[in-house]
């Protein structure tokens, strides 16, 4: 409809020039003419519409006056201009069509069920060709019912309600940290002691259908599993096995089996890459009994220094001491008596030298020692020597 | 268009009417879901249900149909499923508390049986929930408080888990593992006597350190004061009554030394060997 109003309108653009009033009209008036070819070719194009139809009734009345009034230029111009518009006016309420006029197609046609198959044709490639990435893999169902996996690069399915393809990374290694968060997280040790331990689990998945389709949370059942897991192994080694570099490396070990056991027990499709310990720490209420320990065997270390440096000394001194005597003792035997003598007499000018001395000359004379005297020159001892 | 309209207007609705019949007849059961399809109450067929080993693709998932109006059609999930227990306080047979967190993983492997007893998924997530804490209780109370935390803890959770689906299949449903995800000491007397054993535990070990570094401090003096001691009698050995006098000199220089504490008063008798010479007695 709008195809054959829009020819018609151009033909009555044309016959414009022809019109039996173009006497009158110059530049203006053309518009006004076209009401009578308008009038003219609408009968034979047949048009449903009222439109066109409409224009000469109004017309009709108005074309008689014309001669009469004198100025009927402007108001007929103004008048014009609306209806040079007015036709669409009525044909866009009328017609019910799109707001905009899309451009004809050659031919006459319109773009319109073109532009609907574009759509639909985007549309499908876009649910019809997956781009599915090097770490990727994508599950197709038909109907919710499982029928391929698809592998990275470009894949076609069948569009949207027939086939469904959800895409998700597969080889991309993903860490769980177990707990989340730096809380302390204490735990059972086999002989009873408990552990601060945090840890986590890499995985990959490695069979995309079962990951989808056989368990309803497969992150949650990682976490219980590793925690299940963890705890059991933990639960087999002593305190001072899991805090030591060895213990964390056969718990790691044995946690990665049983976690990777359980699920395939589950059939989950997960692979389990490592497990990481984290830290192993004691509980930080008895963390400083666990310091003090360390303190002592450095005080044990200590002390083994110290008895050492004492075992040199003596060592050396004995040495010394033995070395020393075998020098004069190899002199004494040259001159035994001489050398006895001398160092006799050496000693005790050294000694008596540096000493108060008392002679008491006369035997039998009944002596008294003179206290106070001797208080006074050596204020606690008296030293007899070879007897009075 | 109009008169496409206008001559396929009776066709056009017949292809929209057959769409909607289409639509209430056709349903779509998805490959992690069952359906059972009750007519008037009575289960008529089961969709997708589940069996053991059987590829995903072959299971019977996909598009089925139902007699609109008089078929209703219940939704199961077909995956393997948690259900998560309240943490429990078991008591071991040595009086031991012990708080206790499992979980179970079960399957619906018989949804009839589910939608009879059962009607809906919560309901016997909850009733096994229930049941799972008991058995746990009652299994682990069993146990003295050594042995839950050691290997023995295998055969007590495939106890558990025998017992639950014992329990589980009357729901249609079948566990497939039961496992402790923690054990516990409760807060409280029993955590803080534990940290006081752990404490007193690394005291001893310090102390043991302490007094084992003390014995070897001792044994390395001792061995160095036997070694000087065999020095001395190996030198001094040659000539004793030299050493005893060399060594009385030595020890006189030193007693009598000025820088003594106290000076000495020396009182000397006129027979004293040192005099011999000063009383001019040959």
């Amino acid at each position: 409809m709008d195809i054959k109003d829009g020819i018609g309108r151009l033909v009555g653009l044309a016959m414009a020039g022809k019109s039996p009033w173009g006497d009158k009209g110059t530049g203006g008036d053309k518009p006004e003419g076209t009401p009578v070819p308008d009038k003219g070719t609408a009968p034979p194009d047949g048009a449903p519409s009222g439109a066109p139809e409409d224009k000469p009734k109004a017309k009709g009345p108005r074309n008689p006056w014309l001669p009469p009034a004198d100025e009927p230029r402007r108001s007929a111009s103004i008048e014009d201009i609306f209806k040079n518009r007015g036709p669409e006016g009525p044909r866009r309420i009328g017609g019910g069509g799109p707001s905009f006029r899309l451009p004809e197609r050659p031919g006459g046609k319109s773009w319109f069920p073109v532009a609907i198959a574009a759509i639909v044709a985007v549309g499908l490639s876009v649910s019809m060709v997956h781009q599915i990435g090097t770490t990727e893999q994508g599950i197709v169902t038909t109907f919710g019912k499982y029928t391929k996996t698809l592998d990275p690069g470009f894949r076609i399915t069948l569009p949207w309600p027939i086939q469904q393809v959800d895409v998700e990374e597969v080889s991309e290694f993903r860490s769980e940290q177990i707990p989340e968060g730096s809380a302390q997280k204490l735990m059972l040790t086999g002989d009873q002691n408990l552990v601060d331990l945090s840890y986590n689990v890499r995985w990959s998945i490695k069979d995309l259908k079962q990951f989808r389709f056989q368990l309803a949370d497969p992150e949650g059942t990682l976490r219980d599993v590793a925690e299940a897991a963890m705890r059991a192994s933990v639960a087999q080694k002593r305190l001072n096995d899991v805090l030591s570099g060895s213990g964390r490396a056969d718990i790691e070990q044995s946690v990665m089996q049983r976690m990777q056991a359980i699920l395939d027990s589950y059939r989950s499709g997960i692979k389990v890459q490592g497990v990481q310990i984290r830290k192993t720490d004691p509980p930080k209420e008895v963390e400083e009994a666990f310091k003090d320990v360390s303190a002592a065997q450095q005080d044990a270390d200590a002390e083994v220094n110290r008895a050492e440096a004492y075992a040199q000394q003596i060592l050396a001194r004995a040495q010394g001491d033995a070395a020393s005597f075998d020098k004069i003792y190899a002199q004494y035997k040259l001159a035994p008596e001489v050398t006895k003598r001398r160092l006799y007499y050496e000693t005790m000018e050294r000694v008596l030298r540096q000493n108060d001395k008392t002679v008491i000359e006369a035997p039998g004379v009944q002596s008294y020692l003179p206290l106070p005297e001797l208080k006074r020159g050596a204020p606690t001892t008296a030293a007899p020597a070879g007897g009075q | 268009m109009g008169g496409f309209w206008h001559t396929h207007r009776t066709s056009l609705f017949a292809v929209a009417a057959a769409i909607v019949v289409l639509m209430m007849t056709l349903i779509v059961v998805p490959e992690r879901q069952q359906a059972v399809i009750t007519r008037g109450g009575e289960p008529v067929a089961v969709i997708n249900r589940f069996k053991p080993n059987v590829p995903f693709g072959e299971t019977g998932a996909g598009i089925w149909y139902r007699v609109p109006g008089v078929d209703s059609v219940t939704y199961i999930d077909k995956r393997v499923m948690d259900v998560d227990m309240e943490p429990q306080t078991v008591l071991s047979t040595d009086q031991l508390r012990l708080n206790v967190d499992a979980y179970a993983r079960y399957r619906i492997i018989d949804p009839v049986k589910m939608v009879q007893t059962a009607r809906n998924q919560e309901t016997v997530e909850s009733q096994l929930s229930s049941i799972l804490s008991s058995v746990v209780r009652q299994e682990l109370g069993r146990r003295s408080f050594a042995s839950l935390l050691t290997a023995e803890r295998g055969t007590t959770m495939a106890n558990i888990r025998n017992l639950l689906d014992a329990q589980a299949r009357k729901y249609g449903a079948q566990v497939i593992d039961v496992r402790i995800k923690r054990a516990d000491l409760p807060d409280g007397t029993p955590l803080d006597s534990a940290f006081r054993r752990m404490q007193s535990a690394r005291q001893q070990e310090a102390a043991t350190l302490r007094a084992q570094g003390q014995k070897n401090g001792q044994i390395i003096r001792a061995e160095a004061e036997a070694q000087a001691a065999k020095i001395y009698a190996e030198a001094y050995g040659k000539d004793p009554q030299f050493y005893d006098f060399y060594r009385a000199m030595q020890s006189y220089d030193t007693t009598f030394a000025p820088d003594s504490k106290t000076s000495s008063t020396i009182i000397l008798s006129p027979d004293n060997e040192y005099l011999k010479q000063f009383r001019g007695k040959p």
